[in-house]
């Protein structure tokens, strides 16, 4: 593997770690945020982080 | 408000992460030698100092609603692993991090190396050191950053940390052991909570939002996620047993 591949890996692994799921979800929901543009929509994104939370969980224990 | 948060979640990080390197250092330096333990440790930090020095002042440069929305975003999404790993822990899971079984595995490890010598110093004890205080340093610096910066504040999280690596130490020199008493996921269970409530804050705040109550909002994001958090954990324990139960039946 060249340097640049475990340099990307190491921080992959080091920021978004054991699910990518959840950097997903946060990121869409983020964008979401952006692009509606509607300053009342603070309910999203702690309604997202829960929700995907407990997705990646049962995901972890079935494995 | 904050500024209580944010040295709490900085002294807290840095109290673990340094608990780990801590058990890491004491095996490669009583295996192997402390000149060459200790250099890997100069060494780390010096990259460490410099990787602060880099980052720091450039994120000082970013306005502040995008750093806060890209800072906040990896802060939420690194405190989402940290919390992951908590509840899984404390759920039973995932094995506790034990520093006595660490530091056994540790010190069977470098027994078991032979010896090969380069500029003078035992590389095996220098490599391990070096390693495991930097990959254990960038996160405490990752933390600082990301939260000092977001908040405006680098100076008070580099002292929360700073306080914490200094405590560690001295225990350590004290004790000459591993500190197996510090309640190691209690403690990443915390910071996880506050560095992903911090991390909603501002990500959203970033994004355009307008928190209800401001600054209080956090209060009541922490609130969520400790509520959220104790129902995963209690209810993932009763999965468990069933599991077990049943396997057992």
């Amino acid at each position: 593997m060249s340097i640049v591949t475990n340099f990307l890996r190491f921080w992959y692994d080091f920021i978004i770690g054991d699910d990518w799921l959840i950097a997903l979800v946060v990121a869409l929901a983020l964008i979401v945020i952006k692009v509606v543009a509607n300053t009342s929509l603070w309910w999203l994104l702690p309604l997202a982080v829960v929700i995907v939370l407990a997705s990646s969980l049962v995901r972890a224990t079935r494995a | 408000m904050s500024g209580i948060f944010l040295v709490t979640a900085s002294f807290l990080a840095s109290a673990v992460e340094g608990v780990e390197a801590l058990t890491i250092v004491l095996a490669a330096g009583v295996t192997r030698g402390w000149r060459s333990a200790l250099t890997g440790v100069g060494g780390a930090l010096i990259v460490l100092a410099i990787v602060t020095a880099v980052l720091g002042p450039a994120l000082t440069v970013i306005p502040i609603d995008t750093l806060r929305l890209v800072v906040g975003g990896l802060l939420l999404v690194f405190g989402l692993q940290w919390l992951r790993k908590a509840i899984l822990r404390a759920s039973g899971y995932k094995a506790l991090h034990d520093e006595a079984t660490a530091y056994r595995e540790e010190i069977e490890s470098a027994r078991a190396r032979g010896e090969e010598m380069r500029y003078g110093l035992d590389w095996y004890a220098f490599v391990l050191s070096f390693k495991g205080v930097l990959l254990e340093g960038l996160e405490v610096i990752f933390i600082v950053i990301t939260f000092g910066a977001s908040a405006k504040q680098v100076p008070l999280a580099a002292l929360g940390a700073a306080a914490a690596v200094v405590l560690v130490t001295v225990i350590g020199i004290a004790v000459h052991q591993p500190l197996t008493r510090v309640p190691e996921n209690l403690l990443k269970w915390a910071v996880g909570i506050m560095l992903s409530a911090f991390g909603t804050f501002w990500s959203a705040e970033g994004a355009g939002v307008t928190w209800p109550g401001s600054d209080a909002a956090i209060l009541g994001l922490i609130v969520v996620y400790l509520a959220a958090s104790l129902a995963y954990v209690a209810a993932l324990r009763r999965q468990r047993e069933t599991a077990l139960a049943q396997r057992a039946a």
